[in-house]
C-alpha cells in the first residue's frame, strides 16, 4: 500500500479503509468533495487509489480561481490598463486566461500589476502611493471574504481613497444547489469544504439534506480525514440517517467565526447574479459592495468593459467543475492545456482539479494498486 | 490560495489595530488577529492561530498545528509557495 503507509496514520487508514470497503460493498457511491483544497490532497496523496471500486469521488466547483469567468479577467485587465492604476492580484489570478492573454501579459505590456500576499498589502501600497489609484482582485468564498471586508473597513477608517475592490467574491451554498438541482449528475453525498467551514459554520448545509435528501460531512484536509468523511457518509446511508455532520471538529466550530460574519455583511451584500464559469449565471451567489462603500468600488470608479466571454469551445473547465467529466475526459487535458500554458482555469490553480491530477495524478490514476486490509477492524475513535 | 497554515502568535503589537507577529515555521510576519481575538480568553502570545491571506482565521491546538505543518510540508511546492509568499512585503 504504497499510498497508505506515507499517511498520518497508516493503521487508523486501514482500519477505516476496510469499513469503508465492507459499507461500500454490493453499491455504487458518488460522493462530491467541494473544495479545491480536498482536491488536492485526494491527488497528492492516491485516495482514489485506495478506495474500493464501489466509492468514486467527484471534484466540485469550490476553487476559487477555478470558477472566475472570462469575462470577468478581460475586466480586469482593462482595470489594470487604466493609466495610473496600480493592479494587485493574488498570484494564481495573475495567470488565468482572459480573450486576450492574461494579467501577467497585461503586466509585460507595461500596465503596473503586482503580486500581493494579502490584502492588506494592497492597502500598504495605496497609502506608499497616494498619486496612484490602488486596485484590489478580490476572489475567494467565504474563507478570503472576511479579509478583504476588514480591510475595506481599514481603508474607509484611515480615509484612504485611493484604494478600490474589484469584487469577485462568491459564496459557497448557491453552486452546490444549482449542481444538486442539475439533471447531469446523480450525487450520494458531499464532502463539505473545510476552512469555508470555520468562517460559515455547518447550519448553512441544512438544505443538503431537508432539501434533496443527501448527507454532507464537512471535512478536514488530510488524508485521513477525507477517508474519515467517507466513513461517516456510508455510515450515514446505512443507517438510513441523511444530515450534516462536522468530521472537522478541530478547526470548524458548529456556528462559524460570529466576527468574520460580521464583517462581510457590513461590507458586502448579495449580488442578485454572478456568472460562475461552467455553472452559469447563478442568482445571488456573490457578493458586491454595500452602497456605504462605494467609493472603494473599482467597479464603480473605473469603466469596466463587463463584456461577456464565451470560454474557449475546446476548454471543458464546466463539465469538470459539476463533477460530469473527470479531469483527463477534457479533449485538451495534458496536450494543448497544461499547467505552463493553461486553457481553462481548473489547470491554473494548484487547487483546481486538472492541475491536481497533472501533477499527482496522471501515472498512477490506472494503475492498479493492491489493497492490504491487515490491521485487526477496529472503529476509530474519532469516527 | 485558500490554503490555511498554522502559525504561533510571538508578539501582539498593537491590541487595538489586530497587529499580531506570527510565527511560521521559523518565518515571521505581521498578521491581523482581529477575527480571533473575540474568542474566549482573547488571543495571548503562544496561541497557535490557522493564517489565510495575512489573516488568523481560527485558533488551533498545538498539536493540530503541528500536524497540519507537516502535512503542508508533505504537499511540496505547495507549502514552498505559501512560505514565500507569506514571508515577503509587497515591494511599495
Amino acid at each position: 500500500m504504497k499510498f497508505v503507509d506515507e499517511y498520518r496514520d497508516p493503521a487508523a487508514a486501514r482500519s477505516i479503509l476496510e469499513h469503508i470497503t465492507r459499507l461500500a460493498a454490493g453499491g455504487h457511491y458518488k460522493f462530491m468533495e467541494v473544495c479545491g483544497g480536498h482536491t488536492h490532497t485526494i491527488y497528492k496523496h492516491g485516495i482514489e487509489n485506495v478506495l474500493p471500486d464501489t466509492v468514486e469521488l467527484v471534484h466540485g466547483p469550490g476553487c476559487p480561481v477555478c470558477v472566475i469567468p472570462m469575462g470577468r479577467v478581460e475586466d480586469a485587465i482593462a482595470v489594470a490598463e487604466t493609466p495610473g492604476v496600480i493592479f494587485t492580484s493574488f498570484g494564481d489570478m495573475m495567470r488565468v486566461p482572459g480573450a486576450n492573454g492574461n494579467l501577467l501579459e497585461a503586466k509585460a505590456r507595461g500596465a503596473d500589476v503586482r503580486m500581493v500576499y494579502s490584502p492588506l498589502d494592497a492597502l500598504r501600497i495605496a497609502v506608499a502611493n497616494p498619486d496612484k489609484q490602488v486596485v484590489f482582485f478580490a476572489v475567494g468564498f467565504e474563507t478570503t471574504a472576511p479579509s478583504t471586508a476588514v480591510t475595506l473597513i481599514k481603508a474607509r477608517e484611515k480615509g484612504i481613497e485611493n484604494f478600490s475592490l474589484f469584487c469577485n467574491h462568491v459564496t459557497i451554498v448557491p453552486p452546490l444547489r444549482a449542481i444538486l438541482a442539475s439533471p447531469d449528475l446523480r450525487l450520494d453525498g458531499f464532502l463539505g469544504p473545510g476552512h469555508v467551514s470555520t468562517v460559515i459554520g455547518n447550519r448553512p448545509y441544512r438544505f443538503v439534506p431537508k432539501d434533496f435528501g443527501l448527507p454532507l460531512v464537512t471535512a478536514g484536509f488530510e488524508p485521513l480525514d477525507i477517508l474519515q468523511a467517507i466513513l461517516m457518509l456510508l455510515r450515514q446511508i446505512d443507517e438510513g440517517r441523511c444530515e450534516v455532520e462536522n468530521q472537522y471538529t478541530r478547526a470548524v466550530p458548529e456556528h462559524g467565526n460570529i466576527k468574520a460574519l460580521e464583517v462581510i455583511n457590513t461590507v458586502f451584500e448579495l449580488r442578485p447574479h454572478f456568472e460562475w464559469r461552467g455553472l452559469g449565471f447563478i442568482s445571488q451567489s456573490a457578493l458586491k459592495l454595500r452602497d456605504e462603500f462605494a467609493d472603494w468600488d473599482a467597479e464603480l470608479k473605473f469603466s469596466i468593459p463587463g463584456v461577456r466571454v464565451a470560454d474557449p469551445k475546446a476548454c471543458q473547465c464546466g463539465e469538470v467543475l459539476k463533477g460530469v467529466i473527470k479531469p483527463w475526459e477534457c479533449k485538451v487535458f495534458g496536450t494543448a492545456c497544461t499547467p505552463e500554458t493553461p486553457i481553462g482555469t481548473c489547470m491554473v490553480s494548484s487547487e483546481g482539479a486538472c492541475a491536481a491530477y497533472y501533477n499527482y495524478g496522471r501515472f498512477t490514476k490506472h494503475q492498479t494498486v493492491p489493497v492490504q486490509l491487515t490491521s485487526p477492524a477496529k472503529t476509530p475513535a474519532a469516527v | 490560495m485558500c490554503l490555511g497554515i498554522p502559525g504561533q502568535v510571538v508578539e501582539i503589537v498593537d491590541p487595538n489595530d489586530h497587529r499580531a507577529i506570527v510565527d511560521v515555521d521559523g518565518v515571521r510576519r505581521e498578521v491581523n488577529v482581529g477575527l480571533v481575538m473575540g474568542d474566549a480568553g482573547g488571543l495571548q502570545v503562544g496561541e497557535w492561530v490557522l493564517i489565510h491571506v495575512g489573516f488568523a482565521m481560527t485558533k488551533l491546538d498545538e498539536e493540530e498545528a503541528a500536524s497540519t505543518l507537516e502535512f503542508i510540508k508533505q504537499l511540496g511546492s505547495v507549502y514552498e509557495d505559501e512560505i514565500r509568499d507569506f514571508s515577503q512585503e509587497a515591494p511599495l
